[in-house]
Protein backbone atom coordinates (compact mmCIF):
# COMPACT_ATOMS: atom_id res chain seq x y z
CA UNK A 1 0.00 0.00 0.00
CA UNK A 2 2.89 2.38 0.83
CA UNK A 3 4.26 1.85 -2.70
CA UNK A 4 0.85 2.31 -4.28
CA UNK A 5 0.21 5.78 -2.87
CA UNK A 6 3.20 7.54 -4.52
CA UNK A 7 2.43 5.64 -7.73
CA UNK A 8 -1.18 6.82 -7.79
CA UNK A 9 -0.18 10.31 -6.69
CA UNK A 10 2.31 10.62 -9.58
CA UNK A 11 -0.22 9.19 -12.02
CA UNK A 12 -2.85 11.62 -10.76
CA UNK A 13 -0.40 14.53 -11.09
CA UNK A 14 0.29 13.67 -14.75
CA UNK A 15 -3.44 13.39 -15.52
CA UNK A 16 -4.18 16.68 -13.71
CA UNK A 17 -1.36 18.42 -15.58
CA UNK A 18 -2.52 17.17 -19.00
CA UNK A 19 -6.17 18.05 -18.39
CA UNK A 20 -5.32 21.47 -16.99
CA UNK A 21 -2.99 22.34 -19.87
CA UNK A 22 -5.54 21.09 -22.40
CA UNK A 23 -8.33 23.07 -20.75
CA UNK A 24 -6.24 26.20 -21.36
CA UNK A 25 -4.93 25.51 -24.85
CA UNK A 26 -7.60 23.17 -26.29
CA UNK A 27 -4.84 22.22 -28.69
CA UNK A 28 -5.26 18.45 -28.73
CA UNK A 29 -9.06 18.21 -28.53
CA UNK A 30 -9.79 20.88 -31.12
CA UNK A 31 -7.35 19.37 -33.63
CA UNK A 32 -8.82 15.88 -33.10
CA UNK A 33 -12.40 17.11 -33.25
CA UNK A 34 -12.09 19.22 -36.39
CA UNK A 35 -10.24 16.40 -38.09
CA UNK A 36 -12.81 13.78 -37.05
CA UNK A 37 -15.78 15.88 -38.18
CA UNK A 38 -14.12 16.61 -41.52
CA UNK A 39 -13.41 12.92 -42.12
CA UNK A 40 -17.02 12.00 -41.35
CA UNK A 41 -18.30 14.71 -43.68
CA UNK A 42 -15.93 13.69 -46.48
CA UNK A 43 -16.97 10.05 -46.17
CA UNK A 44 -20.61 11.12 -46.09
CA UNK A 45 -20.35 12.91 -49.43
CA UNK A 46 -17.80 10.59 -51.01
CA UNK A 47 -19.81 7.47 -50.24
CA UNK A 48 -23.17 8.61 -51.52
CA UNK A 49 -24.69 5.23 -50.96
CA UNK A 50 -28.06 3.61 -50.50
CA UNK A 51 -29.10 3.43 -46.81
CA UNK A 52 -28.78 -0.36 -46.68
CA UNK A 53 -25.24 -0.30 -48.18
CA UNK A 54 -24.28 2.58 -45.95
CA UNK A 55 -25.23 0.59 -42.83
CA UNK A 56 -22.75 -2.09 -43.85
CA UNK A 57 -19.74 0.21 -43.96
CA UNK A 58 -20.60 2.77 -41.31
CA UNK A 59 -18.78 0.94 -38.50
CA UNK A 60 -15.60 1.02 -40.60
CA UNK A 61 -16.03 4.74 -41.27
CA UNK A 62 -16.51 5.40 -37.56
CA UNK A 63 -13.35 3.55 -36.55
CA UNK A 64 -11.21 4.99 -39.32
CA UNK A 65 -12.30 8.43 -38.12
CA UNK A 66 -11.56 7.67 -34.46
CA UNK A 67 -8.22 6.00 -35.25
CA UNK A 68 -6.95 8.87 -37.42
CA UNK A 69 -8.13 11.52 -34.97
CA UNK A 70 -6.61 9.49 -32.12
CA UNK A 71 -3.22 9.40 -33.87
CA UNK A 72 -3.31 13.16 -34.22
CA UNK A 73 -4.03 13.54 -30.50
CA UNK A 74 -1.34 11.05 -29.44
CA UNK A 75 1.28 12.83 -31.51
CA UNK A 76 0.37 16.23 -30.11
CA UNK A 77 0.18 14.99 -26.53
CA UNK A 78 3.78 13.69 -26.62
CA UNK A 79 5.06 16.61 -28.72
CA UNK A 80 4.03 18.96 -25.90
CA UNK A 81 6.31 16.98 -23.57
CA UNK A 82 9.23 16.99 -25.98
CA UNK A 83 9.16 20.55 -27.27
CA UNK A 84 10.07 22.29 -24.00
CA UNK A 85 12.13 19.41 -22.67
CA UNK A 86 9.31 18.46 -20.30
CA UNK A 87 9.80 14.77 -21.04
CA UNK A 88 13.18 15.07 -19.29
CA UNK A 89 11.40 16.81 -16.43
CA UNK A 90 9.04 13.85 -16.11
CA UNK A 91 11.86 11.30 -16.36
CA UNK A 92 13.88 13.11 -13.69
CA UNK A 93 11.12 12.64 -11.13
CA UNK A 94 11.79 9.89 -8.59
CA UNK A 95 8.64 7.96 -9.47
CA UNK A 96 7.90 4.66 -11.13
CA UNK A 97 7.91 5.52 -14.84
CA UNK A 98 4.92 3.24 -15.35
CA UNK A 99 2.94 5.87 -13.40
CA UNK A 100 3.94 8.46 -16.00
CA UNK A 101 2.85 6.11 -18.78
CA UNK A 102 -0.51 5.36 -17.18
CA UNK A 103 -1.10 9.05 -16.47
CA UNK A 104 -0.42 10.01 -20.08
CA UNK A 105 -2.47 7.08 -21.42
CA UNK A 106 -5.43 7.90 -19.17
CA UNK A 107 -5.42 11.57 -20.25
CA UNK A 108 -5.18 10.52 -23.91
CA UNK A 109 -8.08 8.11 -23.42
CA UNK A 110 -10.21 10.91 -21.94
CA UNK A 111 -9.42 13.12 -24.95
CA UNK A 112 -10.33 10.35 -27.38
CA UNK A 113 -13.57 9.52 -25.55
CA UNK A 114 -14.54 13.18 -25.43
CA UNK A 115 -14.03 13.46 -29.19
CA UNK A 116 -16.07 10.25 -29.68
CA UNK A 117 -18.82 11.71 -27.48
CA UNK A 118 -19.12 14.74 -29.77
CA UNK A 119 -18.61 12.86 -33.03
CA UNK A 120 -21.18 10.11 -32.35
CA UNK A 121 -24.34 12.27 -32.50
CA UNK A 122 -23.12 13.95 -35.71
CA UNK A 123 -22.32 10.55 -37.12
CA UNK A 124 -25.73 9.24 -36.06
CA UNK A 125 -27.52 12.07 -37.90
CA UNK A 126 -25.45 11.85 -41.10
CA UNK A 127 -25.60 8.08 -41.31
CA UNK A 128 -29.12 7.81 -39.93
CA UNK A 129 -28.01 5.31 -37.29
CA UNK A 130 -28.98 4.91 -33.66
CA UNK A 131 -25.74 4.81 -31.68
CA UNK A 132 -27.15 4.92 -28.17
CA UNK A 133 -26.68 1.21 -27.57
CA UNK A 134 -24.92 0.32 -24.28
CA UNK A 135 -22.97 -2.53 -25.92
CA UNK A 136 -21.77 -0.23 -28.69
CA UNK A 137 -20.67 2.44 -26.22
CA UNK A 138 -18.68 -0.23 -24.36
CA UNK A 139 -17.02 -1.27 -27.64
CA UNK A 140 -16.05 2.36 -28.28
CA UNK A 141 -14.56 2.55 -24.79
CA UNK A 142 -12.62 -0.72 -25.15
CA UNK A 143 -11.47 0.06 -28.69
CA UNK A 144 -10.27 3.51 -27.65
CA UNK A 145 -8.50 2.05 -24.60
CA UNK A 146 -6.57 -0.49 -26.67
CA UNK A 147 -5.67 2.07 -29.30
CA UNK A 148 -4.50 4.62 -26.75
CA UNK A 149 -2.60 2.02 -24.66
CA UNK A 150 -0.34 1.02 -27.51
CA UNK A 151 -0.45 4.49 -29.10
CA UNK A 152 0.88 6.26 -26.00
CA UNK A 153 3.81 3.85 -25.83
CA UNK A 154 4.65 4.22 -29.52
CA UNK A 155 4.18 8.00 -29.41
CA UNK A 156 6.77 8.19 -26.63
CA UNK A 157 9.17 6.31 -28.92
CA UNK A 158 8.32 8.30 -32.05
CA UNK A 159 8.60 11.65 -30.31
CA UNK A 160 12.37 11.17 -29.99
CA UNK A 161 12.69 11.13 -33.78
CA UNK A 162 12.84 14.11 -36.12
CA UNK A 163 10.16 12.50 -38.30
CA UNK A 164 7.78 11.86 -35.39
CA UNK A 165 4.62 12.99 -37.25
CA UNK A 166 5.16 10.38 -39.95
CA UNK A 167 6.69 7.75 -37.71
CA UNK A 168 3.78 7.32 -35.30
CA UNK A 169 1.16 6.15 -37.84
CA UNK A 170 3.75 3.87 -39.48
CA UNK A 171 4.47 2.24 -36.13
CA UNK A 172 0.95 2.33 -34.74
CA UNK A 173 -1.35 1.22 -37.55
CA UNK A 174 0.13 -2.28 -38.06
CA UNK A 175 0.19 -2.95 -34.31
CA UNK A 176 -3.34 -1.64 -33.83
CA UNK A 177 -4.87 -3.78 -36.60
CA UNK A 178 -6.35 -6.35 -34.16
CA UNK A 179 -8.06 -3.69 -32.04
CA UNK A 180 -9.42 -1.78 -35.05
CA UNK A 181 -10.67 -4.94 -36.79
CA UNK A 182 -12.33 -6.34 -33.69
CA UNK A 183 -13.83 -2.95 -32.83
CA UNK A 184 -15.20 -2.55 -36.38
CA UNK A 185 -16.70 -6.05 -36.33
CA UNK A 186 -18.22 -5.65 -32.87
CA UNK A 187 -19.58 -2.18 -33.75
CA UNK A 188 -21.02 -3.55 -37.00
CA UNK A 189 -22.65 -6.37 -35.06
CA UNK A 190 -24.35 -4.00 -32.63
CA UNK A 191 -25.50 -1.66 -35.42
CA UNK A 192 -26.93 -4.59 -37.40
CA UNK A 193 -28.68 -5.88 -34.30
CA UNK A 194 -26.92 -9.25 -34.35
CA UNK A 195 -27.27 -11.69 -31.47
CA UNK A 196 -24.69 -11.45 -28.63
CA UNK A 197 -23.30 -14.89 -29.56
CA UNK A 198 -22.20 -13.51 -32.94
CA UNK A 199 -20.62 -10.38 -31.49
CA UNK A 200 -18.97 -12.08 -28.52
CA UNK A 201 -15.81 -13.42 -30.29
CA UNK A 202 -14.88 -9.89 -31.49
CA UNK A 203 -15.75 -8.43 -28.12
CA UNK A 204 -13.54 -11.01 -26.38
CA UNK A 205 -10.67 -10.31 -28.78
CA UNK A 206 -10.99 -6.62 -27.96
CA UNK A 207 -10.80 -7.28 -24.22
CA UNK A 208 -7.82 -9.64 -24.64
CA UNK A 209 -6.01 -7.10 -26.81
CA UNK A 210 -6.62 -4.37 -24.24
CA UNK A 211 -5.30 -6.47 -21.37
CA UNK A 212 -2.20 -7.70 -23.23
CA UNK A 213 -1.17 -4.41 -24.79
CA UNK A 214 -1.84 -2.30 -21.71
CA UNK A 215 0.24 -4.74 -19.62
CA UNK A 216 3.10 -4.87 -22.14
CA UNK A 217 3.17 -1.09 -22.57
CA UNK A 218 3.08 -0.67 -18.77
CA UNK A 219 6.09 -2.96 -18.42
CA UNK A 220 8.29 -1.68 -21.26
CA UNK A 221 7.68 2.09 -21.04
CA UNK A 222 10.74 2.56 -18.83
CA UNK A 223 13.04 0.91 -21.41
CA UNK A 224 11.43 2.80 -24.31
CA UNK A 225 12.08 6.24 -22.84
CA UNK A 226 15.58 5.41 -21.59
CA UNK A 227 18.32 7.07 -23.66
CA UNK B 1 32.36 7.25 -0.65
CA UNK B 2 33.49 10.64 0.80
CA UNK B 3 32.57 12.83 -2.18
CA UNK B 4 28.99 13.72 -3.04
CA UNK B 5 29.68 13.00 -6.71
CA UNK B 6 32.28 10.43 -7.69
CA UNK B 7 32.93 9.40 -11.28
CA UNK B 8 35.56 6.84 -12.21
CA UNK B 9 36.75 5.89 -15.69
CA UNK B 10 33.48 6.95 -17.29
CA UNK B 11 33.07 6.13 -20.96
CA UNK B 12 30.08 7.09 -23.08
CA UNK B 13 29.70 5.90 -26.65
CA UNK B 14 27.07 6.73 -29.23
CA UNK B 15 27.59 3.95 -31.76
CA UNK B 16 31.21 4.22 -32.90
CA UNK B 17 31.60 7.74 -31.55
CA UNK B 18 33.21 8.02 -28.12
CA UNK B 19 32.06 11.18 -26.34
CA UNK B 20 33.50 10.62 -22.86
CA UNK B 21 36.84 8.82 -22.46
CA UNK B 22 37.87 7.44 -19.09
CA UNK B 23 36.56 10.55 -17.35
CA UNK B 24 37.31 10.96 -13.63
CA UNK B 25 35.52 13.58 -11.57
CA UNK B 26 34.80 14.22 -7.93
CA UNK B 27 32.80 16.87 -6.08
CA UNK B 28 32.68 17.44 -2.33
CA UNK B 29 29.53 18.60 -0.56
CA UNK B 30 29.04 22.36 -0.78
CA UNK B 31 31.32 22.90 -3.77
CA UNK B 32 30.22 25.00 -6.75
CA UNK B 33 32.02 23.46 -9.72
CA UNK B 34 32.09 25.21 -13.07
CA UNK B 35 32.61 22.66 -15.81
CA UNK B 36 34.13 24.56 -18.70
CA UNK B 37 34.73 23.39 -22.21
CA UNK B 38 34.15 24.25 -25.85
CA UNK B 39 30.98 23.24 -27.70
CA UNK B 40 30.90 19.52 -28.38
CA UNK B 41 33.28 18.66 -25.54
CA UNK B 42 30.75 16.31 -23.95
CA UNK B 43 29.53 18.55 -21.11
CA UNK B 44 25.82 17.99 -21.73
CA UNK B 45 26.31 14.24 -22.16
CA UNK B 46 28.22 14.12 -18.88
CA UNK B 47 25.53 16.07 -17.05
CA UNK B 48 22.80 13.85 -18.53
CA UNK B 49 24.61 10.81 -17.14
CA UNK B 50 24.90 12.45 -13.71
CA UNK B 51 21.19 13.27 -13.93
CA UNK B 52 20.36 9.61 -14.71
CA UNK B 53 18.89 10.61 -18.09
CA UNK B 54 21.55 8.66 -20.01
CA UNK B 55 23.37 5.44 -19.19
CA UNK B 56 27.15 5.22 -18.98
CA UNK B 57 28.74 2.80 -21.47
CA UNK B 58 31.46 1.93 -18.95
CA UNK B 59 32.77 3.16 -15.61
CA UNK B 60 31.31 4.00 -12.24
CA UNK B 61 29.08 6.94 -11.35
CA UNK B 62 28.07 7.60 -7.75
CA UNK B 63 25.84 10.47 -6.64
CA UNK B 64 25.01 11.06 -2.97
CA UNK B 65 26.22 7.55 -2.18
CA UNK B 66 24.02 5.83 -4.78
CA UNK B 67 25.29 4.17 -7.92
CA UNK B 68 23.97 4.97 -11.37
CA UNK B 69 22.09 3.62 -13.17
CA UNK B 70 21.24 0.88 -10.66
CA UNK B 71 19.94 3.20 -7.94
CA UNK B 72 18.61 5.92 -10.23
CA UNK B 73 15.41 6.57 -8.27
CA UNK B 74 17.41 7.36 -5.12
CA UNK B 75 19.69 9.67 -7.08
CA UNK B 76 16.77 11.50 -8.74
CA UNK B 77 15.30 12.30 -5.34
CA UNK B 78 18.52 14.15 -4.44
CA UNK B 79 19.06 15.96 -7.73
CA UNK B 80 17.80 19.18 -9.24
CA UNK B 81 18.45 19.77 -12.93
CA UNK B 82 18.34 22.92 -15.03
CA UNK B 83 19.06 22.62 -18.74
CA UNK B 84 18.95 24.87 -21.82
CA UNK B 85 15.25 24.15 -21.99
CA UNK B 86 13.05 25.23 -19.08
CA UNK B 87 11.27 21.85 -18.60
CA UNK B 88 8.12 23.84 -17.85
CA UNK B 89 4.62 23.68 -19.29
CA UNK B 90 3.67 26.88 -21.13
CA UNK B 91 -0.06 26.37 -20.59
CA UNK B 92 0.28 26.10 -16.82
CA UNK B 93 0.92 29.04 -14.52
CA UNK B 94 4.14 29.37 -12.52
CA UNK B 95 2.54 27.97 -9.36
CA UNK B 96 0.76 25.19 -11.27
CA UNK B 97 4.08 24.08 -12.76
CA UNK B 98 5.62 23.98 -9.29
CA UNK B 99 2.56 22.22 -7.89
CA UNK B 100 2.83 19.55 -10.57
CA UNK B 101 6.53 18.91 -9.97
CA UNK B 102 5.97 19.12 -6.22
CA UNK B 103 3.48 16.27 -6.47
CA UNK B 104 5.90 14.26 -8.61
CA UNK B 105 8.59 14.69 -5.92
CA UNK B 106 6.11 14.25 -3.03
CA UNK B 107 7.13 17.62 -1.53
CA UNK B 108 5.48 18.31 1.83
CA UNK B 109 4.13 20.78 2.83
CA UNK B 110 3.82 21.74 -0.83
CA UNK B 111 1.99 25.06 -0.80
CA UNK B 112 4.32 26.78 1.66
CA UNK B 113 7.34 25.44 -0.24
CA UNK B 114 5.91 26.85 -3.50
CA UNK B 115 5.55 30.27 -1.82
CA UNK B 116 9.13 30.07 -0.55
CA UNK B 117 10.59 29.11 -3.93
CA UNK B 118 8.62 31.72 -5.89
CA UNK B 119 9.86 34.33 -3.43
CA UNK B 120 13.47 33.14 -3.85
CA UNK B 121 13.40 33.34 -7.65
CA UNK B 122 11.55 36.66 -7.60
CA UNK B 123 8.36 35.46 -9.30
CA UNK B 124 5.87 35.64 -6.43
CA UNK B 125 4.02 38.52 -8.13
CA UNK B 126 3.66 36.52 -11.37
CA UNK B 127 2.67 33.22 -9.75
CA UNK B 128 -0.71 33.00 -11.50
CA UNK B 129 0.56 33.99 -14.95
CA UNK B 130 0.97 31.37 -17.64
CA UNK B 131 4.57 30.39 -18.24
CA UNK B 132 4.21 30.98 -21.99
CA UNK B 133 3.78 34.70 -21.23
CA UNK B 134 7.13 34.79 -19.38
CA UNK B 135 10.35 36.11 -20.86
CA UNK B 136 13.20 33.65 -21.36
CA UNK B 137 14.92 35.00 -18.25
CA UNK B 138 11.82 34.56 -16.10
CA UNK B 139 11.34 31.03 -17.42
CA UNK B 140 14.92 30.20 -16.51
CA UNK B 141 14.44 31.58 -12.99
CA UNK B 142 11.31 29.49 -12.62
CA UNK B 143 13.25 26.50 -13.97
CA UNK B 144 15.71 26.97 -11.11
CA UNK B 145 12.75 27.18 -8.72
CA UNK B 146 11.49 23.88 -10.13
CA UNK B 147 14.91 22.32 -9.71
CA UNK B 148 15.27 23.31 -6.03
CA UNK B 149 11.62 22.74 -5.08
CA UNK B 150 12.33 19.36 -3.47
CA UNK B 151 15.42 20.71 -1.69
CA UNK B 152 17.98 18.56 -3.55
CA UNK B 153 21.52 17.93 -2.30
CA UNK B 154 22.98 18.46 -5.77
CA UNK B 155 22.05 20.97 -8.45
CA UNK B 156 23.12 20.31 -12.04
CA UNK B 157 22.97 23.29 -14.38
CA UNK B 158 23.60 22.83 -18.08
CA UNK B 159 24.51 26.20 -19.59
CA UNK B 160 21.60 27.98 -17.86
CA UNK B 161 22.59 31.36 -19.35
CA UNK B 162 21.93 30.23 -22.93
CA UNK B 163 19.67 32.67 -24.76
CA UNK B 164 19.48 35.21 -21.90
CA UNK B 165 20.26 38.91 -22.28
CA UNK B 166 22.64 40.69 -19.89
CA UNK B 167 19.92 41.77 -17.42
CA UNK B 168 18.42 38.29 -17.32
CA UNK B 169 21.89 36.78 -16.82
CA UNK B 170 22.53 39.14 -13.90
CA UNK B 171 19.21 38.23 -12.28
CA UNK B 172 19.91 34.52 -12.79
CA UNK B 173 23.38 34.94 -11.26
CA UNK B 174 21.74 36.60 -8.25
CA UNK B 175 19.52 33.56 -7.75
CA UNK B 176 22.48 31.18 -8.22
CA UNK B 177 24.52 33.11 -5.62
CA UNK B 178 21.69 32.74 -3.11
CA UNK B 179 21.54 29.01 -3.83
CA UNK B 180 25.31 28.66 -3.44
CA UNK B 181 25.13 30.59 -0.15
CA UNK B 182 22.71 27.94 1.14
CA UNK B 183 25.60 25.47 0.93
CA UNK B 184 24.11 23.45 -1.91
CA UNK B 185 26.43 21.46 -4.15
CA UNK B 186 26.32 22.79 -7.70
CA UNK B 187 27.83 21.58 -10.97
CA UNK B 188 27.34 24.06 -13.79
CA UNK B 189 28.53 23.68 -17.35
CA UNK B 190 29.48 26.63 -19.52
CA UNK B 191 31.60 27.39 -22.55
CA UNK B 192 31.89 30.99 -21.41
CA UNK B 193 34.31 31.62 -18.56
CA UNK B 194 32.97 35.14 -17.97
CA UNK B 195 29.60 33.68 -16.99
CA UNK B 196 30.89 31.54 -14.16
CA UNK B 197 34.01 33.28 -12.85
CA UNK B 198 32.19 35.03 -9.97
CA UNK B 199 30.07 32.04 -9.02
CA UNK B 200 32.24 28.93 -8.87
CA UNK B 201 34.52 27.69 -6.12
CA UNK B 202 36.32 25.38 -8.55
CA UNK B 203 36.89 25.27 -12.30
CA UNK B 204 37.26 22.04 -14.26
CA UNK B 205 37.94 21.95 -17.96
CA UNK B 206 36.37 19.18 -20.03
CA UNK B 207 37.93 18.71 -23.43
CA UNK B 208 38.13 15.67 -25.67
CA UNK B 209 35.87 13.70 -23.35
CA UNK B 210 38.13 14.08 -20.28
CA UNK B 211 38.69 16.48 -17.41
CA UNK B 212 41.98 17.97 -18.55
CA UNK B 213 42.50 20.65 -15.89
CA UNK B 214 41.22 21.57 -12.43
CA UNK B 215 41.69 24.86 -10.61
CA UNK B 216 40.24 26.04 -7.29
CA UNK B 217 38.86 29.58 -7.53
CA UNK B 218 40.26 30.64 -4.17
CA UNK B 219 42.72 33.50 -4.56
CA UNK B 220 42.68 33.30 -8.34
CA UNK B 221 42.50 36.65 -10.12
CA UNK B 222 40.53 37.03 -13.34
CA UNK B 223 43.72 37.09 -15.44
CA UNK B 224 44.96 33.92 -13.80
CA UNK B 225 41.65 32.22 -14.49
CA UNK B 226 41.68 33.23 -18.14
CA UNK B 227 45.25 32.01 -18.49
CA UNK B 228 44.29 28.68 -16.87
CA UNK B 229 41.37 28.17 -19.27
CA UNK B 230 43.39 29.16 -22.34
CA UNK B 231 46.24 26.83 -21.35
CA UNK B 232 43.83 23.93 -20.88
CA UNK B 233 42.24 24.49 -24.28
CA UNK B 234 45.63 25.00 -25.93
CA UNK B 235 47.04 21.83 -24.40
CA UNK B 236 44.08 19.90 -25.78
CA UNK B 237 44.52 21.40 -29.26
CA UNK B 238 48.23 20.51 -29.25
CA UNK B 239 47.44 16.98 -28.13
CA UNK B 240 44.84 16.58 -30.88
CA UNK B 241 47.30 17.97 -33.44
CA UNK B 242 50.00 15.56 -32.30
CA UNK B 243 47.60 12.60 -32.55
CA UNK B 244 46.48 13.63 -36.04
Amino acid sequence: MSGLTPFLSAMGAVIWKDLRAEWRSREVISAMLVFALLVILIFNFALDLQPNVRAGISSGVLWVTLAFAGTLGLNRSMAVEKDRGCLDGLLLAPVDRAAIYLGKAFANLLFMLLVALIVLPVYGILYNTNLIIPGLLLVIFLGSEGYVAVGTLLASMAVQARTRDILLPILLFPVAVPVVVSAVKATGGFLAGLAWEEIQPWFTLLVVYDVIFTSVAFMVFDSVVEE
Amino acid sequence: MGALIEVRSLVKRFGAKIVLRQLNFSVEAGEFVALLGPNGAGKTTFLRILASLARPSMGEVWVAGFRLPQQAANVRRRLGVVSHQPLLYGDLSAEENLRFYGRMYAVKPLESRIDEVLELVGLAARRRDLVRTFSRGMQQRLAIGRAILHDPDVLLLDEPHTGLDQDACDMLDGVLRQIAAQGRTVVMTSHDLARVEDLASRFDVLTGGRITATQPAHGLARDGLLAFYRQALEAQRSLRGAVQ
